[in-house]
Parts: C-alpha cells; structure tokens; sequence
C-alpha cells in the first residue's frame, strides 16, 4: 500500500499526476485517490497542497475526505485488514471474524498495531458472497474465514519472517 | 414562456424554471424556509434544500416537495396548507430543534433568529423528539467572528456566501449524516484560516451559529472609568441603518438622535468618521496624482475596507504594491485623536479609549492589528461595536431613541462633507475622490458633483472619465468574488485601470457584516444607499477638500498632504499571508 519512495518523491509524483489531468478541479476525488495510494493516508499538508495545485479552497477538499469513509486521515498501517460487512457476510459471521481478528492483532476496527504493521477496517460488500465471510488484506480477498487457525495463517503471510 | 398552475387554489402564471416557492410568492404566500437565500443582484441562489422546511404538496406525487428547489411545471397543483404539508414542516423544525441548544433566552439571536421565529410561527409547543445533541466546540480565536457549530443548522448558506459570493471559501460542510456539521479547512480556528472577517456569513446565518465578538461590556466599563476620556466616531453607514433596530423604516437617516443617544451613554467627545473619510480623500488623491507624476504602479486600489485589504494579503500576496498605502479612515481618526486632539486638549493618549461604531464586523480585527498603533500600549482604536451592539448599548441603557432631539457631532473632528456621506455606500469613495480630483486638477468649480455611473448595484461599474486632459478609467466593485475577477486580470497585465475601489460586502458598508439583520430581503440596501446620497445633498458642503476642518487639520498640524507627517499617521503597511 504504502510507496517507499521519499516525501519529495511522494510530491513529485502526485503534481506530475495532476499535471497530466486535462479538468483538474473536476477530478478531486480522483487525486485525492491516487494520493492516499502514495502516501497510505491523506494529512492536513497533503490536502492542503492538493488544494493549491486544483485552485479549490483547502476546506472543500477536506469537506470531501472527511465525507467518504474510504479516505483516512490517520496513517495507516503497512497492511490494511478489511472485514467485510455486507449482508452476507454478516449473515455467515463476519462479527465473529472481526472480533478473532481483534483478538489476534490486539486493536480495535479502526486502529493500527503499535509496530505499524496492521490497520484493521471494516467494509461494505465487496461482491464475494459465494465466499463469506470474506477478508480483504491490502485488496485481496481471503473467503470462508471461519477457523481462528485460517485467519491466523492469512495474517502470518503479512508477518515479517523473524 | 410563462407556465399556469395552482397554488392553494391560487391559479397563477409565471416564467418557465420558477421554484415553487417563488412563485408561491408573486401571489403574497410565504413558504417558510431556514436555507433559501436569494440574491438576485450577486446572481447567486442558496436552493440546496437542506432545510426541508419549505415542503409543499405537489397533486400526483406520492412524497412532499421542497419547493425552493422544485420548479414549476404546467398545470401543478400545490397545496402548502394541507394538514400533511403543516405536519411534516412543524416536524421538520421539531427535529432541528432537537439537536439545538435550548438556550434562546440567552443567546446573542434572541429575537432576531429565523429558527426561533419559525418555531414561534409554527406554533412549535413540544419538541416530540429526543436524541443525540451534537457537541463541538465554541471558535472565539478571531476579534470578530464567533462561531458556534452547536447552533449551526446546516443550511449552508454562509457556504454560499463565503464560497461563491467573496470566493474565500473558509467553510464546507465538513463529516457525514447526523455528524456532518459546517466547519474550516482540517478544523482550524478561524484565525488561522483565510477569513477575511467580512462577516457575510453573519448576515446570512439564520440561527445564533455565527456572530460578532461582542466589545458592549468594555465599552461600558470604559465609559464607567473616570481615568479615562472616551471618544466615540461612527461610520457613515451607522446613521442609515440604526434606525431598523428601533422599528424606523429602512432608509431612515437618524444622525441627530444617533449623536444625541451617544451623548446619554456617556461619551466625553462625539466625533464623525466621516471627517476622516475627506482627510482619506485628501490622501488618497494626492497619491494617485503621486503615483501617476512618478511613473508608480497602477491602479491605484482603495484600501478603506479590512475584509479587502486581508483578501488580497491571502489571495494575492504578491500584488501587495498596489493598493493605496492609506489607513482606513477610522483608523486615521483614531490617530489623529490619540496625537493631534490629545495635544490640543493637552491629555495624555494613553488615558483616551477610542471607540468605533461601524457596520463592520472586520473593522473588530481590524483595529488589534499590530502596525495599526502607535507603540504596544496605544492602539489607534481601542475598541469597535458594530451597529448591531450600538443599538443593544441604547436598549440596555432606556434611551427611547426615536423620541431624542437631534444634536451634532463636536468640532473639530466631527465636521463632514457630503462626498464623505457616500462613503458606505458602493462607488462613494470614488465619487468623493473624482469631486477633489477634478477642482484639484482643473482649478475650475465642478457643477455637477453627482457620478451617477458609479452608483446602483452592478457588481462591476466601469466609467472613463476625462479631467485636464487625461482620461481617467476607473472602476468600482463590491463582493470579493467580483474583486477577484479584476485581480486576476490585473496580475495577467489585461486591465488599463487607473484606480478601482473595492469594498468587501454587497453595496459596500451599507451591507456590511454588522449591520442590522436584512433576513435576505437585500431591498434594505438599496433604502439605506438611498438615505445616504441623501444626506449628501443636504449638506452645504460637499467636496472633501472644501472640508475647513480638513483645512486647518492640514495648515496646524499635518503640513502637505501625503508629506511627512501624513505618512508616519495616516499610512500604513501590508502583509503576505497564506491561502488556507
């Protein structure tokens, strides 16, 4: 999720991204897209930069971060955990997986682990129902996670190798 | 093309794209609302219809409209007095209601709020809902705008002003559902932010949400200090608009009973801004002529508006060179009784407290500017009230305002002519400079002293006008949105102005952010530009530098206009500051 490049490569990269678009006030949510992409997160100095690039005023921008529950203001963990919670899932025990989940991370939904490594989320239908309960890590879909030892064995993948 | 349909058995026809509560209105039915704002002479609509307030019932159609975003259509029949109708618009306020402090009786709104008088209206008697009360916190870092998001609506329509109308755009609705309020860029104070303290959005804000920083209590414990001598000075927009609160007519000119009721609450000395609005005449032509014999830079911007002067310090910091280099007059005047007066009545500036009545709620931040004193101790004005808490100040202490029998300004500071009148009004300042210009200039008596093409509405008003040969283009522009437009151009080299007032409010102080509540209807204005060139032709004089008092300001004390004097009191400095 997070790109490793410097903040002035971080920079660079979203002004060239905006300089590419031919109607720029038009495509906030776009920008504001590809910018958590860069930086995992949206600060008040990236939205505010981002205003001065579209010639939109810094409150606009913001009123629109903090409107979509996908944009997040707080830096995000290396890995971001989603537990969907659409009717399906909810139906087959996405409740279940997301407190195991909490019990195994040790945070709440919305919170990131101190060593920086999971945030942990929770979303609407991503249209795996065949699957559910689903979890998402960093896009990708893991179905059927009923067993505390599947969850427990999705997350070691993301583990750093000690 | 003109569309027929119904309202309330009403059978009517007005123009194609209408909204229903407009039309509602052409035959005298007033749809209650809390977030419609029309503004027909800025070209600007607030019909986002969060209020829902204004719900009608449309014939053939299963759920209630709301009929300021709703337009007409050929044959509708609306009903706005069904039982279904009145229901849902009495719980509809209910609801706001329930997420809204209780706390009417104490509030700076008390008696002039649209949701209070609605609910009275409405014969609101419970409120059958009770839930959640939003909690935030009150935002008092500014000297001029308090804002109270507890008591904010979410009509949005100090969005629309702030936004599209001064394109400063401090506010957005900020977060999602019950937790959506309006806010600032990531939560900042608002003296963090670009705010320029026009305070629009007060006037437009229907609830106690947005209000000015009341100075009442500091002005009576000054007043009640026997160290101190307190002198007060008024704007000319003050005398056409205080009357509103006392029940007079719009438009009515109270300059007498005004100076009277400023005497009974105790003032030592009642002075007039206006006097110094000639002497910014005198300064601000001088340096026009200056900067046109020097080869300086055009055009020269007037500077007498805060709100203004703090937009282009945000928006265009790097064209700080061009507007004129004059304090506003009340500041001027505040120097000028802090030096000149203080050594005339030989006291010491520092036992004077200088207050200011302005329809201005800037004028507030305004005067804590730092570079606007003369050392830390002495502000040049210690304290400003709006017209608004001027009026309050008269309540609170009995004065029964329209029975007072008219009195004049003191001498020497309160001696006016009727260029400087039309101040507070869009275009006056350039109609008062053209008077002294053209006699300054020609040498010759001007006849006709009234600019008629700089005065009315418009936006943008434009005019050419030769004097001794050379062709002066001027323009004249209130709203910041409209200001904007021409900075741009100016910074893009494509404008041959000359000079260009500019104030920040609709119809330049008349509209200003502290003046009595217009509650939309912008008529007001237009009445209280009206009273103001009338107090212009009442006047004997009517050329600033005509002014004898200015005359002899000059000869005893300040020496040559825009010299040496003039500009360490009456000149000041500018500051880039950062877009947020």
């Amino acid at each position: 999720m997070c790109d490793t490049a410097s903040p002035n490569q971080f920079v660079q990269k979203l002004d060239d991204y905006i300089d590419s678009l031919t109607h720029k006030k038009e495509n906030l949510i776009g920008v504001l897209h590809y910018a958590q992409e860069i930086y995992g997160y949206l600060p008040d100095n990236v939205q505010w930069h981002i205003a001065q690039k579209l010639d939109i005023p810094s409150a606009t921008v913001y009123g629109v971060v903090s409107f979509y529950s996908f944009f997040t203001m707080i830096p995000r963990g290396e890995h971001v955990v989603n537990v969907c919670t659409g009717t399906a899932c909810f139906v087959r025990g996405a409740e279940k997986l997301k407190e195991e989940l909490e019990n195994q991370l040790k945070i709440k939904a919305g919170e990131t682990s101190p060593d920086n490594l999971f945030t942990l989320e929770t979303l609407r239908c991503v249209g795996a129902c065949g699957l559910a309960p689903v979890m998402i890590v960093d896009g990708k879909v893991h179905g059927r996670m009923h067993k505390p030892q599947d969850i427990n064995e999705v997350l070691a993948k993301y583990r750093p190798e000690s | 093309m003109d569309i027929q349909l119904t309202i309330n058995d009403i059978v009517l026809k007005v123009p194609e794209g209408m909204s229903i509560l407009d039309a509602a209105r052409t035959v005298n039915i007033d749809i209650p609302t809390l977030c419609y704002l029309k503004l027909n002479e800025m070209h600007y609509n607030n019909n986002i219809a969060s209020c829902r307030v204004c719900v009608v019932e449309i014939e053939g159609r299963r759920n209630l409209a709301s009929s300021c975003s709703t337009p007409v259509s050929s044959g509708m029949v609306v009903r706005t007095d069904s039982l279904r109708a009145i229901q849902a618009r009495r719980a509809m306020v209910e609801l706001l209601l329930s997420d809204h402090p209780k706390s009417c009786l104490t509030c700076a709104k008390n008696q002039d709020c649209d949701l209070q008088a609605l609910a009275s209206e409405l014969g609101v008697r419970h409120i059958s809902y009770e839930g959640e009360e939003s909690e935030f916190e009150i935002d008092t870092s500014s000297s001029s705008i308090v804002r109270d998001p507890n008591k904010c609506i979410r009509c949005r329509r100090c969005e629309t002003m702030c936004n599209d109308v001064q394109t400063v755009g401090v506010y957005s609705a900020v977060g999602r559902g019950f937790e959506t309020v309006v806010k600032t860029a990531f939560d900042l104070p608002l003296s963090q932010t670009a705010c320029t303290f026009c305070g629009q959005c007060i006037a437009v804000c229907p609830t106690g949400a947005l209000t000015e920083l009341d100075q009442v209590d500091k002005v009576w414990k000054a007043l009640n200090d026997p160290n101190q001598f307190v002198v007060v000075q008024t704007a000319p927009a003050v005398r056409v608009a205080l009357g509103e609160g006392f029940g007079l007519e719009p438009g009515t000119i109270v300059t007498g009973k005004m100076v009277a009721a400023l005497r009974r609450l105790g003032f030592d000395r009642v002075f007039d801004t206006d006097f110094a609005a000639d002497l910014t005449i005198m300064e601000e032509a001088t340096e026009l002529v200056h900067r046109i014999q020097h080869g300086g830079r055009l055009p020269l911007l007037t500077s007498c508006c805060p709100a203004w002067v703090k937009f282009f310090e945000h928006q265009f910091p790097d064209l700080l060179d061009i507007p004129s280099t004059c304090k506003s007059p009340h500041e001027m005047l505040g120097v000028l009784i802090k030096s000149y007066y203080a050594r005339t009545l030989g006291i010491d500036p520092k036992t004077i407290t200088v207050v200011s009545v302005m329809p201005c709620v800037a004028k507030k931040y305004e005067a804590a500017r730092p570079e606007l004193s003369q050392g830390s101790e002495t502000a040049d004005v210690d304290i400003v009230i709006t017209t608004r808490e001027l009026g309050r100040m008269i309540r609170e202490a009995s004065i029964h305002f329209d029975h007072l029998k008219d009195q004049e300004f003191d001498h020497p500071l309160g001696e006016s002519t009727g260029a400087s009148v039309i101040f507070g009004a869009t275009g006056g300042v350039l109609e008062a400079a053209l008077r002294t210009a053209y006699e300054v200039l020609t040498g010759e008596t001007l006849e006709k002293v009234e600019f008629e093409v700089l005065r009315g509405m418009d936006g943008l008003k434009e005019a050419v006008i030769p004097i001794a040969g050379r062709d002066y283009r001027i323009a004249v522009i209130h709203g910041l949105g409209n200001a904007r437009t021409v900075l741009e151009k100016i910074k893009a080299g494509d404008s041959n102005y000359d000079v260009i007032e500019i104030m920040a409010c609709p119809g330049g102080c008349i509209g200003g952010g502290g003046q009595p509540y217009h509650h939309g209807n912008l008529e007001i204005l237009s009445a209280r530009a009206g009273a103001l060139y009338r107090e212009d032709r009442s006047k004997t004089l009517r050329k600033s530098h005509e002014n004898p008092a200015i005359i002899g300001l000059y000869k005893d004390y300040l020496g040559e206009p825009y010299g040496e004097r003039a500009h360490q009191l009456l000149h000041t400095t500018y500051t880039a500051r950062k877009k947020i």
